[in-house]
């Protein structure tokens, strides 16, 4: 069964036309892996697909609720602790994942400690932490390893991989190898050609004709 | 919707969150202005009604680009527009929060603050009244506000300036009804109008507010 799929999408940041045509399809069990070089399009694709913003052109198919996104920040607040941030979010997702997603990620020392104390490795480990607390199948994350040591890198692999073992899918954008069985996608073939040489016209190029 | 409402009343309390703000702020307009114009019971009785509702409006105005602009900033609204939560509720329990720890603060401090500008006995009543109807329009107008500028850096003076005319229908009828209560007048019409407004702004602008975040979160 498909838990994702785009077909002939495109992508516009700030009104830019800056991926067309882009393809692909994710099933139970299966991850993705995003490359190409900066400014390819890479967490504009992510976002598009995480729903926050709409397609240029092509469809997302999708069923309701399947995609959890990590985005590069990490929406830890500041003032509360691990366990309290961990807690919001499972309340937030109606789950009860939390105290499991502490002892995953290896926060369990760290659970009462104020996230404004966290490493920025740390900070990261709740922030990808989080994901297992949403309990939902697609995990769309935007350069999750950043800030994280090696052995985190493995342990984040791990729980990756176990994910997909109990039917998840996972698209990541990433440079560093997660250790994972994942099919890549280079982005690069895919990037917008100008309006002048028949790309798409974006609202940003109506504008000045 | 409940963890949401728990999570911001617990952030504003904690350190830096901006609980007690307004209040403190009230606190001194009403403490300043005897100072300024000076101790004539007569005429801090005649202007105490409309300092009352004005430090209340810029006590809340003080608070308001926080609702959005922290979780903006460190990529929770992403999360949040992501999560089953229909951003209408979100931005309705979070301006509702505003409220708790701003708006409901204000009400129960007015009445000792209008001792200090020599209110008159029949207006308490009323001030209670007004505000207690009034500030959930505030909260809920303001975080429309801080909605439209939450993606923009800096954005506090431009939401002021977004807000600020929108407040007045809010200002003019709550100051009359405390007006009015104070001098033993009805009040009926007044205050039906501030109802009216405080309802029909829950009744809409959550729903303005959200349209406004998902276009900024693009």
């Amino acid at each position: 069964m498909s838990l994702l799929s785009a077909q002939d999408l495109a992508v516009a940041r700030a009104g830019i036309a800056v991926l067309e045509g882009v393809q692909f399809a994710l099933t139970a069990g299966q991850a993705l892996v995003l490359r190409g070089p900066n400014g390819i399009g890479k967490t504009t694709l992510l976002r598009t697909v995480a729903g926050l913003q709409p397609p240029l052109q092509g469809n997302i198919t999708a069923p309701p609720d399947t995609v959890a996104y990590a985005a590069h920040a990490d929406g830890v607040k500041a003032t509360l602790t691990v366990a309290e941030n961990l807690a919001f979010w499972a309340q937030v997702f109606g789950t009860s994942g939390a105290e499991a997603a502490i002892d995953r990620m290896a926060l369990r020392e760290l659970a009462d400690r104020r996230a404004a104390n966290l490493s920025a490795g740390q900070k990261r480990r709740l922030g990808l932490a989080r994901l297992l607390v949403t309990g939902r199948p697609v995990w769309v994350m935007d350069e999750p390893t950043v800030s994280l040591d090696a052995a985190s890198v493995q342990l984040f692999g791990d729980v990756v991989r176990d994910h997909l073992a109990a039917g998840g899918a996972a698209l990541i954008a990433t440079h560093i190898d997660l250790g994972l069985d994942a099919a890549v996608l280079d982005l690069s073939p895919f990037k917008a050609r100008p309006a002048a040489q028949g790309g798409i016209r974006s609202a940003f190029d109506e504008a000045f004709t | 919707m409940i963890a949401l409402m728990i999570r911001d009343m617990r952030l504003a309390v904690r350190a830096g969150g901006g609980f007690g703000l307004g209040l403190a702020f009230f606190l001194l307009v009403a403490v300043i202005v005897p100072l300024g114009v000076g101790p004539e019971p007569a005429t801090l009785a005649k202007i105490a009604p409309g300092i009352l509702w004005v430090g209340a409006l810029l006590s809340c105005l003080l608070s308001l680009d926080r609702i959005f602009a922290l979780d903006f900033e460190d990529g929770s609204m992403d999360l949040l527009a992501t999560s089953p939560l229909p951003m209408e509720g979100a931005v309705a329990v979070k301006a509702m929060a505003h409220w708790l720890v701003t708006g409901l603060p204000l009400v129960s401090a007015a009445p000792v603050l209008g001792v200090l500008l020599n209110l008159p006995l029949p207006g308490y009543l009323w001030l209670v009244v007004s505000l207690a109807l009034g500030t959930p329009a505030l909260s809920v107008i303001g975080a429309f506000g801080a909605a439209l500028t939450v993606g923009l850096k800096r954005g506090g003076l431009l939401m002021s300036l977004l807000v600020l005319p929108l407040y007045m229908p809010t200002l003019i009828f709550g100051a009359e009804v405390v007006k009015r209560g104070a001098a033993g007048l009805a009040v009926a019409t007044p205050l039906a109008f501030l109802a009216a407004i405080t309802a029909g702004s829950l009744a809409l602008l959550p729903f303005a507010a959200a349209a406004a975040i998902r276009v900024n979160l693009r």
